[in-house]
């Protein structure tokens, strides 16, 4: 099994922010949105370079959408930003209309998501987002799991001609991944190679499950751990791939267990290959106030309850 | 029909278009006329006499779709046999606009509030090349009671989008009733003027009018956006729907349609009915 390691911790915005900076110098054709939460989406190195091509929306998150698709009109390549509930759910019906039925090539790029903001509490958390956004025709739905992956896949979405949902969040975790890696959309990523059990993660959870992974080595289980960065267009083959050498999966996502990665490849699994699936998610409720680490173990979100899934999952082979 | 003739007798377009929309709802067995012939005038004078082709128009006020159609069939974007396709299965002219069609149909509205950030956001990409275009968006009164709308109003104030020339088609009518009496004037001219927009009162209906206030709203590059509240008649050229809130939805019968076509005739052509 190959061992990850890491020097540093970072939050995944910073690799969004790094990822717009680089963009800032490569393509004059984007343009960073935000609704008065600079410093929180880590814009400010894109603004410092290109004030000309930075637009304060203000605290209007639904105009900023619309904007933004107006935007497209001409060639501009608008990255939306806030945080991931404000985002989403609060401007639902514009990324609906104006940017997802009208095909337009905005990127809707959001930070904070999940619990792990923390102390803010519900109101600020979201746990519905990927699967509004997955729900969307045509929208493209990306979540990576760490500052490296955060930044490349940044700097992807603006080669890609379409609508993008990318989440990404706020504390800071372990940067396992390369620096310098090629950020495919829509292609899962093989961690670890295994032959127990599937375990298929995204964003912050992918750390975890590589964590759960060693877990379960010492206790003798060899478990493949897929990092699933996309939600949408899911990479089905990747999957039954890896289902049909394993026979049971387990996903792990910072979501509810109703309507994100897991029912997604619950789906994949009903249409081509049955076999037993665990969720490691959250069990259909909002969020509350608490440190990150106090959230992920009080809702079930831990290398911990990952191998106890893992465990459940193969004995319902 | 050139420019100059529409602008010096706009009578016979703008029938010929209300021929149009009354033929194409009452094929389909449809409603949303009066909200059609409210903006039709406002139309004729942006999209056949201002609009260049690299401006944009956004219809916002979606629900009058037919209005946009007849206007782009005989601009000549729109076939006549796709025009005969309205509301049919499989058309490409549903009662909303649906995008990814028509060059002059470029986002889907008719959910209200959008049209306006839309615009907005075109006008400020104009600014950003250094384009110098311009941004129209037509909004319905009832469209002033969207946040968004206002949102949007507040952007282009302060980053002084003097090329977003937004109208609104002031019929005094929305969904159920007077706007007046559903959420107060949202659409008044002391509002718009007030938060800074460069706000003039017009008849929505003279066409000539209002094409020569847009020429003049062009010459203020004062970075004050526009907004032109254009006062109009819900229904405007058919008698019996005129200022009749039920003429939102309500399709026509075989008499109604053929009252309305020999009305609009009479009063657009100046034929005489046989009756």
């Amino acid at each position: 099994m190959k061992k990850y390691t890491f020097t540093e911790k970072k939050d995944t915005r910073s690799g969004f922010g790094a990822g717009m900076h680089e963009l800032g110098q490569q393509n004059p054709n984007v343009v960073a949105l935000c609704a008065d939460l600079v410093g929180s989406l880590k814009l400010e190195p894109f603004i410092k370079e290109n004030p000309d091509r930075f637009i304060q929306c203000g605290i209007s998150e639904a105009n900023m959408i619309g904007l933004s698709a107006g935007l497209t009109i001409g060639g501009k390549i608008p990255f939306a930003t806030t945080f991931a509930n404000f985002a989403t759910g609060r401007v639902y019906d514009q990324i609906r209309q104006s940017v997802a039925y009208s095909n337009k090539n905005v990127k809707i790029c959001a930070s904070h998501a999940g619990l792990t903001l923390g102390e803010d509490g519900a109101t600020h958390q979201i746990l519905e987002d990927l699967g509004m956004m997955k729900m969307l025709p045509g929208m493209t739905v990306i979540n990576p799991c760490d500052y490296n992956q955060t930044k490349a896949a940044t700097i992807a979405i603006a080669d890609y001609e379409g609508p993008v949902y990318l989440r990404f969040g706020r504390p800071v975790i372990p940067v396992f991944t390369d620096a310098d890696q090629k950020f495919e959309i829509g292609k899962a990523w093989m961690v670890n190679e295994g032959t127990d059990v599937s375990i298929f993660a995204t964003g912050h959870m992918v750390w975890e499950a590589i964590q759960a992974g060693e877990m379960l080595e010492a206790e003798g289980i060899n478990a493949e751990i897929i990092n699933i960065h996309t939600i949408k267009p899911l990479d089905e083959e990747a999957i039954l791939k890896s289902v049909e050498k394993t026979g049971c999966v387990v996903s792990a996502e910072e979501h509810n267990r109703i309507g994100g990665l897991g029912d997604s490849i619950a789906q994949v699994l009903v249409k081509h290959k049955l076999a037993p699936q665990e969720y490691v998610a959250v069990d259909d409720s909002f969020g509350e106030s608490g440190t990150p680490a106090q959230l992920l173990e009080k809702y079930g979100l831990t290398a911990k309850h990952i191998v106890e899934a893992a465990k459940r999952a193969i004995a319902r082979k | 029909m050139t420019a100059e003739d529409i602008f010096n007798d706009p009578r016979q377009i703008s029938g010929e278009l209300r021929l149009k929309v009354l033929g194409l709802y009452h094929k389909a067995n449809a409603g949303h006329i009066g909200c059609s012939l409210s903006c039709i005038d406002l139309m004729v004078a942006v999209l056949f006499l201002q609009k260049s082709a690299d401006d944009t128009f956004i219809l916002s006020k979606g629900h009058a779709a037919a209005a946009l159609y007849a206007c782009l069939n005989t601009l000549g974007e729109i076939t006549d046999e796709e025009l005969d396709t309205f509301y049919l299965d499989g058309t490409t002219l549903p009662a909303h606009p649906a995008p990814r069609q028509y060059k002059g149909i470029p986002f889907a509205t008719g959910s209200l509030g959008h049209g306006l950030p839309i615009a907005t956001g075109i006008a400020h990409a104009a600014k950003v090349s250094g384009e110098d275009t311009y941004s129209f968006a037509l909004l319905s009164d009832g469209e002033t009671n969207e946040g968004t709308t206002w949102e949007a109003a507040h952007y282009a104030i302060q980053n002084q989008l003097d090329n977003l020339i937004m109208i609104i088609d002031k019929n005094g009518l929305q969904g159920f009733g007077f706007t007046d009496q559903v959420l107060g004037e949202t659409a008044s001219v002391e509002k718009w003027n007030a938060i800074g927009f460069e706000t003039i009162e017009i008849d929505g209906h003279d066409v000539a009018s209002i094409s020569m206030a847009i020429d003049e709203l062009k010459t203020h590059k004062n970075g004050l956006p526009k907004a032109i509240i254009a006062n109009t008649v819900k229904g405007k050229g058919v008698s019996y729907m005129e200022n009749k809130l039920e003429w939102h939805y309500l399709p026509m019968n075989k008499d109604q349609y053929e009252q309305a076509t020999l009305e609009v005739k009479e009063r657009y052509f100046n034929e005489l009915t046989n009756a």
